[in-house]
């Protein structure tokens, strides 16, 4: 018996959901705080947007755009839920384990990456902006954006 | 056959050969495994997994060193693997073959050591649009270090080298280096080197091959070739990680200062000045690969047995064959020359379904493909996508494994219905 993640477990009906039908799928024009992020393994990119409210700190829209996987693309669509509400020092806290969880099922270390593309650029964007901290292990993550 | 005014050649039976290779004795996922990404890294025969065990186990020391037998045998097992490089390539002496970490190493030793005091303002450095970024990123970093220029010989619509560009090239200085691969790992084209590097001569130019694709598929012969500087890739020939080589004539590597310097490289060292060692060792500093280097001739022993023209015939059938059965699925795209003018490696796209999520699925149905950019992001922006999927095959490919895969992407679609 393999215990492997099948089929219908990766691809669930959730994640799919979300890859056919992406929330906050999008740009904002002259956001109030954006970011590129690439996976290098897969030359996937995404580009996300921010526009705080009236206190300058809770993200009152975020956006995404570019291209990725099924498992980047759901990741990140969920994201743009979770943290839309949210101030951006909570979002600069929020623990990848809460991401991993609302999706749901277990990944290999590539599609980890996968997965967290979104939520790294998102980090990156609001250390951008309000000087948050940047995402672990990240440090000079703008730099890998050189072209 | 006797008679036979032909130059068929023996026939090589995958069916029997896969029983070399141990790694299939297991099932992924619960099915047979299909392993069909043998352009990135190839299996192991026995063979060569028992010539390093064995090295290790009645002849390993360090070579070149000590003077007791143990160091004496390994010395003549490295010396043994490098002569079986020599003739694997026929190239006129076995001093000439360095072996490398990877194909990789090579290149950026000939980038250094020849481009960084060879190279200058108004010079170019002339690459593919289908290089590895092996072969494209050590001559971008390096014409960038000297101020020389970087050019690119386009792609045409079948995936081939246009070369109805070259005259415009030259208008742009002095071609100094041309370096292209032997065959695409991306796309399987086979591009014409011996035409390429007669055009380089005649530019004053060198020609540096990249044979890391090409190596395990054709039979090489760096004279008819007519290249300078030749890098073979050990693992995708059925060697270990670790051990490839370095050809380059001889004139051209004396003439070159060392591109790594410390042990064993050096013919005397005194504070004032070192002076380098004879060839191959002025290149090869501190300790080498030497298992690995056993494991490579051993993989060579094994490569010719089965034969290299064996060998390219297969991978043509199979290639002709996953062409065909690929093309029945719908929404596929596939990318690269027809069959007879490719090595065994299709690249293709399923819809718009992402590579990373076909692979997955494949995965979990025990077929193994590469997804992604292959490592040439310059062909993936002229083709047009951030990825696609590539199916490679081996002297062990059984046409089953492409059925396999043909049913897998049927799974996959049906995922994404």
């Amino acid at each position: 018996m393999s215990t492997d993640p099948g089929l219908e477990s990766l691809y669930r009906e959730v994640i799919l959901d979300h890859y056919k039908n992406p929330r906050g799928h999008g740009v904002i024009e002259d956001p109030d705080a954006e970011a590129e992020g690439q996976n290098p393994l897969c030359g996937d990119e995404v580009s996300i947007y921010v526009e705080f409210g009236e206190d300058g700190e809770t993200i009152d829209e975020v956006k995404f755009s570019g291209r990725g996987c099924a498992i980047s693309q759901a990741a990140t669509s969920m994201l743009m839920e979770m943290t839309k509400g949210r101030t951006a020092g909570e979002v600069a806290a929020l623990d990848k384990d809460e991401l991993l969880a609302e999706i749901g099922v277990p990944l290999t270390p590539v599609r980890l990456k996968c997965a967290m593309l979104g939520l790294t650029t998102l980090k990156v964007a609001l250390h951008k902006a309000k000087g948050t901290p940047l995402p672990e292990g990240l440090a000079g993550f703008d730099e890998l954006d050189l072209a | 056959m006797i008679g036979m005014a032909t130059t068929a050649v023996t026939k090589l039976d995958a069916h029997v050969l896969r029983r070399d290779f141990p790694i299939f004795e297991q099932e992924i996922h619960g099915k047979p495994l299909a392993f069909l990404d043998s352009a990135a890294s190839s299996q192991k025969p026995r063979q060569v997994l028992d010539a390093m065990t064995g090295f290790y186990e009645t002849s390993y020391a360090n070579v070149h060193r000590g003077v007791y037998v143990l160091a004496e045998r390994a010395t003549a097992a490295l010396e043994h693997a490098r002569e079986r490089v020599r003739a694997f390539v026929n190239a006129p002496d076995a001093r000439e073959v360095i072996f490398t970490r990877n194909a990789t190493e090579g290149i950026n030793l000939v980038a250094y050591a020849w481009g960084l005091s060879n190279l200058g303002p108004g010079d170019l450095v002339v690459v593919t649009e289908l290089e590895h970024h092996s072969n494209f990123v050590p001559w971008q970093f390096i014409a960038g270090k000297t101020g020389a220029e970087l050019r690119m010989i386009p792609l045409d619509e079948q995936g081939e080298l246009d070369l109805s560009t070259l005259d415009e090239v030259v208008r742009d200085g002095r071609v100094k280096v041309v370096a292209t691969n032997l065959i695409s790992n991306s796309l399987g084209t086979i591009n014409p080197v011996a035409k390429l590097a007669e055009w380089a001569h005649a530019q004053g130019a060198i020609y540096v091959c990249d044979a890391a694709q090409g190596a395990p598929h054709t039979k090489i012969d760096v004279q008819a070739l007519g290249v300078d500087f030749l890098a073979i890739s050990g693992h995708k020939m059925c060697g270990p990680s670790g051990a490839s080589a370095l050809w380059g004539k001889a004139e051209l590597l004396l003439a070159m200062d060392p591109f790594l310097t410390g042990g064993h490289m050096i013919s005397s060292v005194r504070l004032e000045k070192t002076t380098w060692g004879e060839l191959p060792h002025k290149f090869e500093a501190g300790t080498a690969p030497m298992a690995e280097a056993v494991g490579l001739g051993a993989a060579i022993d094994y490569l010719e047995a089965v034969g290299l023209d064996a060998i390219e015939a297969h991978e043509h059938e199979l290639a002709a064959y996953a062409l065909g059965r690929l093309g029945e699925v719908p929404g596929i795209k596939l990318y690269g020359p027809p069959a007879d003018r490719r090595a065994g490696i299709v690249s293709f796209n399923l819809e718009d379904i992402h590579p990373h999520d076909v692979a997955q699925i494949l995965d979990l149905q025990g077929v193994a493909i590469r997804a992604g950019h292959h490592c040439c992001q310059p062909l993936m922006q002229k083709l047009g996508v951030a990825a696609t999927n590539r199916a490679s095959f081996y002297l062990y490919t059984i046409p089953e494994e492409i059925d396999q895969l043909v049913d897998g992407l049927h799974a996959v679609r049906k995922v994404f219905a």
